[in-house]
């Protein structure tokens, strides 16, 4: 009998792999095995309004590079992201762009707020006619990194929490709606 | 030419009234609002200044008055002067210089957006940035906006 190469199963596989005669057969549920392929190919939107924009092309080349956890390309139109970083500051009028740019996006879509800016508005620029208190403000948001901006070990951290999260099976209303529910081990 | 020249060069043209130098890193000229488009032509077609470029229109809001700020460099010469004209609050209002540099078209159209600062004579004074529908400016000291700005 022909022996399972245990190296072709990556151990995240949410399932179990029965060698039979002839082929494997793969036992899982087929929410686990989406969210599982969502997860590990999340394509983030070519957005940045400010300087975390730099901090995030860095995560996306060679020394960070968020290719490794799926994070595959960074997509020129939201009609093929996944996931939308809010890297920088969003002011009024750049407000209603974001909103139109997430509506376009395709489900299942994630958003992730990175640096102060996109948190709050910002440490500096918070009190003024022109900015945006926060990104949530416009659109919800998955995952808050903070820093200004934050280290690209920071957002490497944030994009592989919201695999966690996705991979957890649930939305987001879903576990607003379940505040006592915990995350699996080793998530977020 | 250094500043000193520069100095001694700019004031032989006489120019006008009530006006001089004030301190600061670069030459700083202080002018009458009435005087700035006679001037401001001369400094660019004199042959021995020829600033040729304006980098910079700025505007301060002193409370008591409006100052406008006009950065001026020559880019055969490479020597930068700073001009100032002191504003009426309640009525600024200076006359354009948009046909001696073009690029004070739209520099001119941010200042009167975000001080109110009336420009005479401009081809196009519309705002630059804000929305059609922006009430008051900005930039101004007493500007007052309760739903985005908290009082320090």
């Amino acid at each position: 009998m022909e022996k399972v190469n245990k190296n072709t199963v990556p151990e995240s596989f949410p399932g179990q792999v029965h060698p039979v005669p002839g082929g494997d057969i793969v036992l899982t549920k087929l929410d686990d095995i989406i969210n599982w392929a969502r997860s590990n190919s999340l394509w983030p939107l070519t957005f940045a309004t400010s300087c975390c924009g730099i901090e995030m092309m860095s995560v996306a080349s060679a020394k960070y590079d968020f290719s490794r956890f799926g994070f595959e390309v960074a997509r020129a139109t939201p009609r093929q992201a996944d996931v939308i970083i809010i890297a920088g500051t969003i002011v009024n009028k750049m407000a209603p762009v974001l909103k139109r740019l997430y509506d376009q996006m395709a489900d299942p879509k994630y958003v992730i707020a990175m640096g102060a800016c996109a948190i709050s508005g910002g440490p500096f620029f918070y009190n003024t006619y022109s900015v945006v208190k926060g990104a949530d403000h416009v659109i919800p948001v998955d995952v808050y990194v903070a820093g200004c901006p934050p280290r690209p070990e920071a957002l490497l951290h944030a994009l592989i929490s919201l695999q966690e999260k996705i991979k957890s099976g649930m939305t987001r209303e879903q576990i607003k709606e379940q505040p006592t529910q915990t995350l699996p081990k080793g998530g977020l | 030419m250094n500043n000193e020249e520069l100095k001694e060069h700019i004031n032989s043209l006489s120019f006008g009234e009530g006006w001089g130098e004030a301190s600061g890193d670069w030459l700083c000229f202080n002018i009458e609002p009435k005087d700035w488009k006679r001037f401001a032509k001369n400094l660019r077609s004199n042959p021995e200044l020829n600033f040729d470029y304006l980098f910079c229109v700025t505007c301060v809001d002193w409370k008591t008055h409006l100052t406008m700020v006009y950065h001026l460099t020559s880019t055969s010469y490479r020597h930068v002067i700073v001009v100032k004209a002191k504003l009426d609050r309640a009525n600024p209002e200076i006359e354009t210089v948009c046909d001696t540099w073009r690029t004070a078209e739209f520099h001119e159209r941010e200042q009167y957006e975000l001080f109110g600062v009336k420009f005479l004579n401009h081809p196009d004074l519309r705002r630059l940035i804000l929305t059609d529908d922006f009430e008051g400016f900005p930039l101004r000291k007493d500007f007052e906006d309760p739903v985005n700005m908290i009082k320090l």
